[in-house]
């Protein structure tokens, strides 16, 4: 895909979150939005996964550690091929497979169950350190969220990533500076983040995670540091593509109604 | 009689499995000599990952293995396990249902001289309670072997309680462990005693102090906690028409609770729970504190005694 048909897959994915969560009259649309362009990107330019076969077992592998941004896994997965798009209008109901944090005994296509917060990356050090054992050539990519690093169990992962030199393991930080309760630095400071995953060993970027152009080259530069994982700390708007929503909190997680719904699609259009 | 202890048995067991089943990783978090995954990685030792002092890590890291299609055994002592790591056993391997073995070693009292915190006494209730675990205590070293075997052969997340003292051997070469199936070790028409873990032993020997007291007293061992042999203990309730419970855990949710749960709904009978009665433990000498908290072979004697004379 060029540039401008990911910016437009982007903007179908962002729609796709707003009236799944509308619909679902529950959710987390917030940090969906902020990570957008680095499901898109990944998905469709750079993991290779067969749609058709979702277990394939030399695939790479995806964790969404921030789990609570389900409804952007379940958007790009079903744009992906996975399953159907209809689909996605039921979230959160009632028999759905589309549960509220990501499952992956009932979505086809989601590689690790999550939402307790922090579990996540030490699943992905779990697969990474597989495929290692395997030598395999495949990746393991993983989303954190920015406040989510301020569970602990986060560093212990890091720690050990570093220590087995998993440089076939990606890690986004959707660092889009807000959490439930506020500001993250209000909250509980998780800054500097890139410092912290350079002390912890980690090969360290900070770029744009709107910009498609820079999430590309960072991924480049992430494979060519051998002997070490990857932190691409992205630096992006919660919220971002829906003008009520971009830069609060408030939206973290709450859902649109039928009028904020009708604004967001003339945002997005 | 000979002895040895169930983490012993585990460490030999590993080794031994590492050698037909190359699909088998074991993670560890800085306890190797002691769990004994060392014996593990003296052989194999490109499938042995220390995780250092971090297990919440290592059971989300067991979870990713399981996810990437291998059988992860993973290994601390059982507080650090099912305690400080419930979390991520809920919600990364018995949420997902992912195929990885805990094995938990230094459970009970028997810990002994490290005292209270480190005396894990809840695990079989935390876990026996997570939707898809399989809960397995081994009652000896030769049943040890088999239950990791068997672990290793189930697909889905199997905890297996382990202690730290040598433990007598009651099982003979012959002996089929199989998931789920309680054994009558010792046949009688008075009462039942219903052991797992090291209390199997102890439940012996207080059916030979009835004994000689002219009370017959049958004694069943319950490895597999979860699935309970429900239709072992009703048909085991019907014929002595009284039940005692022994284990190396609090009466709270562990083995006394699930046999409980099935008589009262199946064939009430009088009943009685030996256990570690609702308290933490301190430092002493494993026997001292088996003792101590009523752990011993005269408590379930005297527990057996009340229970047949309310029938």
């Amino acid at each position: 895909m060029n540039e401008e048909m990911l910016k437009e897959q982007a903007k179908q994915i962002r729609r796709d979150i707003v009236n799944m969560v509308g619909a679902a009259k529950s959710g987390h649309p917030g940090g969906s939005l902020s990570a957008a362009e680095i499901l898109t990107y990944l998905y469709f330019e750079e993991m290779n996964v067969k749609p058709e076969e979702p277990k394939w077992a030399d695939r790479d592998r995806f964790v969404l550690s921030k789990g609570h941004a389900a409804p952007v896994l379940y958007a790009t997965l079903a744009h992906r091929g996975f399953f159907p798009v209809e689909e996605l209008g039921t979230l959160r109901k009632l028999g759905s497979h589309l549960q509220g944090h990501p499952d992956m005994k009932k979505v086809p296509g989601v590689d690790m169950s999550t939402g307790s917060l922090g579990t996540g990356v030490s699943t992905a050090v779990g697969m990474a350190l597989a495929c290692q054992l395997d030598k395999k050539e495949n990746y393991v990519y993983t989303v954190l969220g920015d406040g989510e690093i301020q569970e602990g169990q986060v560093w212990e992962a890091a720690m050990s990533a570093a220590h087995y030199k998993l440089d076939n393991l990606i890690a986004f930080v959707d660092n889009n500076g807000l959490q439930i309760d506020g500001n993250i630095d209000d909250v509980l400071s998780p800054n500097p983040i890139d410092a912290k995953f350079v002390a912890f060993g980690w090969h360290v970027q900070v770029i744009d995670g709107h910009d498609f152009q820079q999430i590309a080259d960072a991924v480049k530069a992430a494979k060519a540091a051998k002997g070490q994982p990857s932190a691409i700390i992205a630096k992006t708007v919660k919220g971002k593509g829906v003008s009520f929503m971009e830069n609060q909190a408030g939206w973290h997680g709450s859902a649109p109604n039928a009028e904020q719904i009708a604004q967001a699609m003339e945002d997005l259009k | 009689m000979a002895s040895i202890a169930t983490r012993d048995a585990y460490g030999e067991a590993l080794a031994e499995l590492g050698a037909v089943n190359e699909n088998i990783v074991v993670l560890e978090a800085d306890l190797s000599k002691s769990t004994k995954t060392s014996d593990f990685k003296k052989v194999y030792p490109e499938r042995f990952f220390n995780m250092g002092i971090a297990e919440q890590n290592m059971i989300g890291t067991a979870a990713g293995f399981a996810a990437a299609g291998k059988t992860p055994f993973a290994s601390t002592f059982a507080v650090f396990a099912a305690g400080r790591a419930y979390d991520q056993i809920r919600n990364s391997i018995a949420y997902p249902n992912l195929n990885v073995k805990i094995a938990a070693t230094h459970a009970g009292l028997t810990v002994g001289e490290d005292g209270g915190s480190h005396q894990m006494l809840e695990d079989i209730a935390l876990m026996r309670a997570l939707p898809n675990m399989t809960v397995i205590v081994p009652a000896d070293g030769i049943e040890t072997k088999q239950v990791i075997k068997a672990a290793a052969e189930l697909e889905g997340p199997v905890y297996i309680r382990l202690g730290r003292p040598k433990v007598p051997v009651l099982f003979g070469d012959d002996y089929k462990f199989e998931i789920g199936k309680g054994v009558v070790l010792k046949e009688g028409t008075d009462v039942t005693l219903i052991g797992t873990g090291i209390m199997v032993s102890k439940a012996m020997e207080a059916a030979e102090l009835l004994a000689a007291e002219g009370i017959s007293a049958a004694v069943v061992n319950i490895s597999t906690i979860k699935p309970l042999d429900a239709e072992l203990i009703i048909a085991q309730a019907q014929k002595t028409g009284a039940v005692v419970t022994c284990e190396e855990h609090t009466i709270c949710g562990g083995l006394g609770s699930a046999v409980a749960e099935v008589l009262v709904e199946n064939c009430p009978v009088p009943m009685a729970r030996v256990g570690v009665e609702d308290k933490f433990g301190e430092s002493g000498l494993p026997d001292e504190l088996l003792e101590k908290y009523g752990l011993s072979a005269s408590n379930i004697a005297a527990k057996a005694k009340a229970v047949i004379a309310k029938k």
